[in-house]
């Protein structure tokens, strides 16, 4: 499945599990899945947009592996938003928001400063930025917090987040965010892909590399502190890094990897913000970060090409191919030293290589169902007609192998097994002709082993 | 005593240096890392049409050269001119091959797009690449014999394969002059050889190539001039005359070793008031 369609399948799951969910739920729980309620939308809308715009710019910070950077930079907002609070003296949002975005960026400069001095690398000079940050936030907060007379000064909520407190004006914020966002990836596509791919090459194209990362900072500057009242500095964080890692895991084309991180991004917006709003006790900011880490998780394991899940899978494929296509060459040189009438007991098969009984036993049955051999009750193997054409087969590439290893590639015949043996079972016809025509074998015919065979009794 | 002065601006007073029909003309160039100087004193002028080797071991500022050549580090003195002009101002003259492992091969691009990244100075910005840009991708990548893996992801390439990708990118610039950091350098035979054959045919067009070269035995068949480096330039001129067994010696032996230790001292210089 590639790009277009891949694009669909999330958005057709979240509105599935929607519809479900509201079908089988109580009536207060259907009241937030429809949306009928005012607030809920606009909550909804609001962490929705959130995730998308956070997603979508996400992808090239964490390409740009300025993920942790963004860190810093939510951390350092806190003493600007309680600093700006102490200068106008009361709760107005705007102001706020502006001193938050005038202390991130400086928190961003501070740690694009520090690690042009020798000795201090780029994870040192976040940690610095953001606890030194963090901890003058933590004091202008409480000088906030002790002036406003016991009031807590509604400082709290750009730490931890109050989703279910977001108002029209702030989905509106983010809106406008999420459009600025993309309507510079769309523009600065080219040149966000070529700066995070090879900075070096961007400057020597003439690409002016240190403005290009300004911009793409202060757009997350810009999503972080939006960001902050729906899920709080501490976990705005993780939108901006998980969606984009997730998606990752999908695709190795840069568009549909950007549009899947929008899409993760979203959907953890969407669907965390109805979870935390049908259980009203739960906080959203938490509950929509879990929901990106479900999605990340899932696509870990079980991505196509990536998840770990089907490569394992692969893996485990593999061996047992090749386990059973060892069972068929024993036998073949089994036939080949004693002729086609004596039958192979598996007591003997057991110790021609180090196979353990239960994987051996495994192969043997996946070979007698595949009509490849016969095993009868006292254990005796033999070769099938069908088997018996196969493993001549495989017999015959083993040992063009050997030789052609012998010949070109000097390698001992007393090695050569064990090579041959990592290759043969991996071999395209093509080579196995191309060894015919090196080695002048006529074809059909099995070389005899250039090594003693294991003896049988 | 000031051992290293900051970059002075004076363009016009510099240009009496530098012969304006050299491809690449460096004059008088020190670059330093944290105070610590890597290359001294540095005069080259490359002739137009010929293929360079810069040759050196470990740690002799080979890499260090082309980055300071291309604007990527700063310098701490001298000038260099590009066809008798500074490099910002002729940036379309000059096409760049990194080395291999400045790159975070499990980008999600394929090797089509990386090549395109090679006409994006001829794009503005804000323009997505037309078909014709991939066009000139797809025929570069020709050249170098990788069409068929022209949709595959790059992590997906052999190291020879994607040596060959970063040359297709350079190509495709269509530049004078080419500024190579190890093409060599972990590639199999075939692509070595594939390398050359590009190299020669470059040169045979009028272009000029530099490339940070490790296998001192192929030196003489591979280049016509060659740059033997040690912090300083110990030799350079045509191949014949200049890659000596003396200068070699020069170059790789133990004569150099105070010119190590008076950067370290320099280096220390802050500390202690040297």
């Amino acid at each position: 499945m590639r790009g277009p369609a891949m694009l669909l399948v999330l958005p057709a799951l979240v509105a599935v599990a929607v519809t479900a969910a509201a079908a089988l739920g109580g009536d207060e729980f259907r009241r937030v899945l429809s949306l009928a309620d005012y607030n809920t939308r606009i909550v909804v809308l609001g962490t929705t947009l959130l995730g998308a715009a956070a997603g979508l710019i996400g992808t090239f910070t964490y390409l740009r592996k300025r993920a942790m950077v963004s860190d810093a930079l939510a951390h350092a907002t806190l003493p600007g938003i309680a600093a700006a609070f102490l200068l106008v003296g009361q709760k107005e949002i705007v102001p706020l928001l502006i001193g938050g975005a005038i202390a991130g960026t400086l928190g961003v400069l501070c740690v694009m400063g520090l690690r042009r001095i020798p000795r201090i690398h780029e994870d040192a000079a976040i940690g610095i930025v953001l606890s030194v940050f963090f901890g003058v936030g933590l004091i202008l907060k409480s000088a906030a917090t002790q002036l406003s007379m016991g009031d807590q000064a509604g400082l709290d909520r750009f730490i931890y987040g109050t989703t279910a407190g977001l108002i029209r004006q702030d989905a509106w914020l983010i809106g406008l965010t999420a459009a600025l966002i993309l309507i510079s990836v769309v523009l600065l596509f080219k040149e966000f892909r070529l700066l995070c791919f090879d900075a070096a090459y961007a400057h020597s194209l003439g690409r002016r590399v240190r403005l290009l990362d300004l911009l793409m900072m202060a757009l997350v500057v810009i999503t972080t502190v939006v960001g902050l009242q729906a899920v709080g500095l501490i976990l705005v964080i993780a939108l901006l890094i998980i969606p984009a890692a997730a998606a990752r895991f999908w695709t190795d084309d840069l568009a549909t990897m950007t549009w899947l991180s929008v899409e993760f991004g979203a959907a953890s917006g969407f669907v965390g913000a109805l979870i935390s709003g049908s259980y009203a006790n739960l906080p959203a900011g938490a509950v929509i970060v879990i929901c990106a880490g479900v999605l990340f998780f899932f696509s870990m394991a079980f991505a196509p090409a990536r998840g770990i899940v089907f490569a394992w899978w692969r893996r485990f494929a593999l061996r047992r191919r090749i386990g059973r296509q060892h069972v068929l060459r024993a036998l073949a040189e089994h036939e080949e030293a004693h002729g086609s009438e004596r039958p192979l007991p598996f007591a003997s098969l057991h110790q021609m290589r180090s196979w353990r009984r239960i994987e051996l036993r495994d192969h043997i049955q996946r070979a007698r169902a595949a009509d490849e051999l016969t095993i009868d009750p006292n254990d005796n193997i033999r070769l099938t007609p069908t088997g018996r054409v196969r493993a001549h087969r495989l017999l015959r590439n083993h040992r063009l192998w050997e030789l052609y290893l012998i010949r070109y590639a000097d390698v001992a015949p007393t090695h050569v097994d064990r090579d041959a043996d990592l290759i043969e079972h991996v071999l395209p016809a093509a080579i196995t002709v191309e060894l015919e025509r090196v080695l002048a074998e006529k074809r059909g015919a099995i070389p005899a082993s250039p090594h003693p065979l294991g003896d049988v009794p | 005593m000031n051992l290293l002065p900051k970059q002075r601006r004076l363009p016009e007073a510099a240009d009496q240096h530098h012969d304006p029909r050299a491809p690449i003309s460096i004059h008088d160039m020190t670059v330093a890392y944290h105070r610590r100087p890597v290359l001294w004193d540095i005069d080259f002028a490359a002739e137009e049409g010929r293929l360079i080797g810069i040759v050196g071991p470990n740690g002799a500022g080979k890499s260090t050269l082309i980055k300071a050549c291309l604007d990527l580090i700063p310098k701490a003195s001298g000038s260099i001119r590009i066809y008798g002009q500074p490099y910002k101002k002729q940036r379309q003259l000059v096409g760049y091959v990194p080395q291999r492992e400045s790159i975070d091969w499990e980008f999600p691009i394929n090797a089509l797009d990386v090549v395109t990244m090679g006409t994006y100075g001829k794009i503005a910005w804000c323009l997505p690449p037309r078909k014709k840009h991939r066009a000139a991708a797809y025929e570069a990548l020709e050249k170098v014999g990788m069409a068929e893996y022209a949709h595959r992801q790059i992590s997906r390439l052999s190291g020879g394969q994607q040596q060959r990708v970063f040359l297709a990118r350079a190509l495709v610039q269509d530049a004078q002059l080419y500024l190579m950091d190890e093409p060599f350098a972990g590639v199999d035979a075939a692509t070595e050889s594939a390398i050359i054959a590009l190299l020669k045919d470059l040169k045979a067009r009028g272009r000029t190539v530099l490339v940070v070269h490790h296998d001192l035995q192929t030196v003489k068949s591979y280049f016509d001039d060659v740059i033997l480096l040690n912090m300083r330039i110990v030799a350079s001129g045509p191949t014949a005359t200049t890659f000596t067994e003396e200068n070699l010696r020069t170059t790789y032996g133990g004569k150099l070793t105070l010119l190590v230790e008076a950067a370290e001292a320099i280096a220390r210089g802050g500390k202690e008031g040297v």
